[in-house]
């Protein structure tokens, strides 16, 4: 299911907040609102943690992770990664790097097996994203734009990117992430489609501008209507059996 | 560039996505909203003016511009558009693209613009949407119209033509000639006066105008003055009535002038016994006896300012008894001419004496023995002229034939309605005192359209129209001679959209 809400009457909820399969993070100071809706929706299953980033609220777009670890930009204070590394499950590896371009969730997009990065990323980040996160990182563009962290979001299970993307990039993406792709926008008509919305496995949270085609066309893109957050486990435990015998 | 350089390039085929209102399919654009959507979505011409009040004035058809000019427009016309969309405020907002009027009844004192506009709306999408203006015309009479209408007599400038000669021929002639050219077309009053015509006009700069407008067409003589009527001295503002005072020569086509020694010896010793053949702004004076020609201009004329010494109303009716070529054709200044010696006696005398008198003529390429011919009798006239009388030893022929006579013929035709007309300028007369002046002038009048069909360089210079009362005769055509008349060819259709046809045609 997906979630419509605004942050501080902001549609761009995914500036205010990460959401992973292994943990969700909520930019401290907003409304008690907003972090309620996350709790509603992702209590018992994941942690939800309120945090900020190098004293900012903008922690969506400051930081890149999946269910394997966390990655923090240069800017965040010993404080903030200390609260992190003590809220966050012990399985999740968070690491701060060094890195010139410090809007990370900008330049990284990924899901739980494929990153898409910024092509400007130094040799040693593109080394830490692929060992931290243990994904396979691309070098890519989306529709023309270098930032592909804020213009396309994708979970394990499908992606939405910038409206304007070519069927050719469109293919060569889904190539690359082995998931299904398609080209849409959030927050009627916005083509900033990681700021305004984040999503994971089972679940998807927009701005409150989203409409109802929109909604519809992430609901099936990412195969949010048969999603519920124990199919993981049970994929997990199947796969877990799997490799067991 | 890429592809120049050798680079591959991967083609890129544009995507669909759905509109983010309707989820219709679509090409992305800068909105990603379909058209129709972002037409609901947004108006563009929210703020544009879509009732507007112009005034127009109902007696010269002008719309007023503010602050305060008058644009004179026909309705659809591009000036009209033009003048409407200028009036539209906030039109900068949008781009304008395409105007267009959309018909109402002339009546109606509406006017309807559809105009076509874009604008960029919601992150850079261009929105094109077109919409109606409706203008409402509240009738106000400009400036100069309600001074005229206060007071339609109130001129500023007038304009006194004369001609100081026996006859109107040259102002019939001129007429003609200011119709065509409408060159008294901003004239408030024209009124014929004894020897002359007056012209009223509102403005000084019309007047000026239409004076060089005759300087052009006539050998004039003008001077101007001006009459303070009143004046602001505070404000240095002067209101004066101007008077151009225009004297046309007394020369006319065909009259006979002796010239005075001093232009005689300038033109190269013509004459000094010469005949005017045609006056525009100069004077072309040809030699009888010679055949030399020449020009005199305003300029040189009005030097000297002679008068003739017997003028076309003097030309008496000779009979053509022997003539006898001397010279063969020749062409001068557009017409032909040979020289011959004709024997000639006057009608009058015809059968009642045997005077005859032996003359050289040029006009030997038209006349044959028994035919007529008009002539000034020199042999019996009374000059009283100080030029002539300073000739001493000038060898004076007895008669000088001017032209051929087509009287006999045209006794035939008489009273029958001419198969052309004219138009006339909407001239005030005076009541004639007597019927004897009436009569007169409509003779002149007669003898001004026989020239016409005579002379075809002089209707060379003015409109001719069909009269459509006229009905051919079948026996007017067998009878027809060789005298002449005007080929249809040269006539124009009289466009006539007067309202009391209109209502005739209805009745029928």
């Amino acid at each position: 299911m997906a979630t419509r809400l605004q942050f501080e009457n902001n549609c761009e909820v995914g500036v205010f907040s990460k959401l992973t399969n292994g943990y969700c993070l909520v930019a401290i100071g907003g409304s008690e609102n907003f972090y309620s809706i996350f709790e509603d929706e992702l209590a018992g299953v994941i942690p939800v943690v309120k945090t900020s980033i190098a004293g900012t609220r903008i922690i969506g777009r400051l930081c890149a992770g999946n269910k394997n670890g966390l990655l923090l930009p240069h800017t965040t204070t010993d404080q903030e990664l200390q609260h992190l590394r003590n809220s966050l499950p012990d399985q999740v590896v968070v690491q701060r790097i060094d890195e010139r371009l410090s809007a990370l969730g900008n330049c990284i997009s990924c899901n739980d097996h494929v990153a898409l990065t910024h092509p400007d990323l130094d040799k040693e980040t593109e080394e830490m994203i692929a060992d931290v996160l243990g994904v396979e990182v691309f070098r890519q563009t989306v529709a023309g734009n270098i930032l592909v962290g804020s213009y396309c979001a994708f979970s394990n299970r499908g992606g939405l990117v910038h409206p304007h993307t070519s069927i050719e990039d469109l293919d060569e993406l889904s190539t690359l992430l082995q998931v299904p792709l398609v080209a849409g926008t959030v927050n009627r008509g916005s083509e900033v489609i990681a700021a305004g919305m984040i999503v994971n496995d089972w679940t998807a949270f927009c701005g409150s501008d989203t409409t109802a085609t929109e909604l519809s066309v992430i609901e099936s893109v990412f195969k949010l209507r048969e999603a519920q957050p124990s199919d993981i486990v049970q994929d997990m435990r199947k796969s877990l059996i799997d490799s067991y015998l | 560039m890429a592809e120049e350089a050798g680079v591959f390039m991967v083609p890129q085929t544009v995507g669909s996505v759905l509109c983010c209102k309707c989820g219709v399919r679509m090409a992305p654009n800068a909105a990603n909203m379909c058209v129709r959507c972002l037409r609901s979505e947004v108006d563009i011409t929210e703020g544009l003016q879509k009732h507007v009040i112009i005034l127009h004035c109902p007696e010269c058809n002008c719309y007023l511009q503010p602050p305060r000019t008058w644009i004179k427009a026909e309705l659809e016309s591009k000036e009209l558009l033009t003048f409407c969309i200028k009036r539209l405020k906030n039109l900068n907002k949008v781009r304008l693209v395409h105007a267009e009027f959309i018909w109402t009844e002339p009546h109606s004192k509406r006017i309807k613009v559809k105009l076509s506009v874009q604008k960029e709306v919601l992150h850079g999408a261009i929105l094109e949407q077109s919409y109606v203006v409706e203008y409402v015309q509240q009738e106000q009479m400009c400036d100069s119209c309600s001074r005229i209408q206060a007071n339609p007599d109130q001129w500023v400038a007038a304009v006194q033509l004369r001609q100081h000669v026996s006859h109107r021929r040259t102002f019939f002639y001129l007429e003609q000639l200011i119709l065509k050219h409408d060159a008294a077309v901003h004239a408030i009053k024209i009124k014929q006066m004894d020897h002359g015509i007056d012209f009223f006009f509102g403005n000084r700069s019309h007047a000026v105008k239409f004076v060089e407008f005759v300087g052009k067409v006539a050998p004039i003589r003008s001077r101007h003055d001006k009459q303070l009527v009143s004046h602001d001295s505070k404000s240095n503002n002067y209101n004066y009535k101007y008077t151009f005072s225009v004297e046309l020569s007394p020369v006319c086509r065909e009259d006979l002038i002796c010239l005075p020694p001093r232009v005689a010896v300038s033109l190269g010793n013509l004459g000094p016994l010469v005949i005017c053949t045609k006056v525009t702004n100069s004077i072309a004076l040809l030699d009888p006896f010679t055949l030399r020609h020449c020009f005199l201009d305003a300029d040189q004329y009005w030097r000297s300012s002679f008068k003739p010494l017997l003028t076309s109303r003097q030309l008496i009716e000779y009979i053509v008894l022997d003539v006898e070529i001397i010279s063969p054709e020749v062409n001068i200044g557009g017409s032909r001419y040979a020289l011959a010696d004709v024997q000639v006696a006057r009608v009058s005398d015809f059968g009642k004496n045997d005077t005859i008198f032996s003359v050289k003529s040029y006009l030997g390429h038209l006349l044959s023995p028994g035919d007529y011919a008009l002539g000034y009798d020199l042999y019996g006239a009374n000059t009283n002229d100080i030029d002539f009388d300073s000739y001493r030893g000038l060898v004076v022929p007895e008669a000088i034939l001017i032209k051929k006579s087509y009287e006999e013929k045209r006794q035939k035709k008489r009273g029958k309605p001419r198969s052309w007309k004219l138009k006339n300028l909407n001239m005030e007369v005076e009541e004639s005192r007597n019927r004897v002046e009436d009569e007169k002038k409509n003779t002149e009048y007669e003898e001004f359209l026989r020239d016409l069909e005579e002379n075809p360089e002089m209707r060379f210079n003015i409109s001719l129209y069909r009269n459509r009362d006229y009905q051919p005769s079948e026996i007017a055509s067998t009878v027809d001679g060789d005298f002449p008349s005007i080929p249809i060819e040269e006539l124009l259709a009289d466009l006539d959209l007067s309202e009391n046809e209109d209502e005739d045609d209805m009745h029928d």
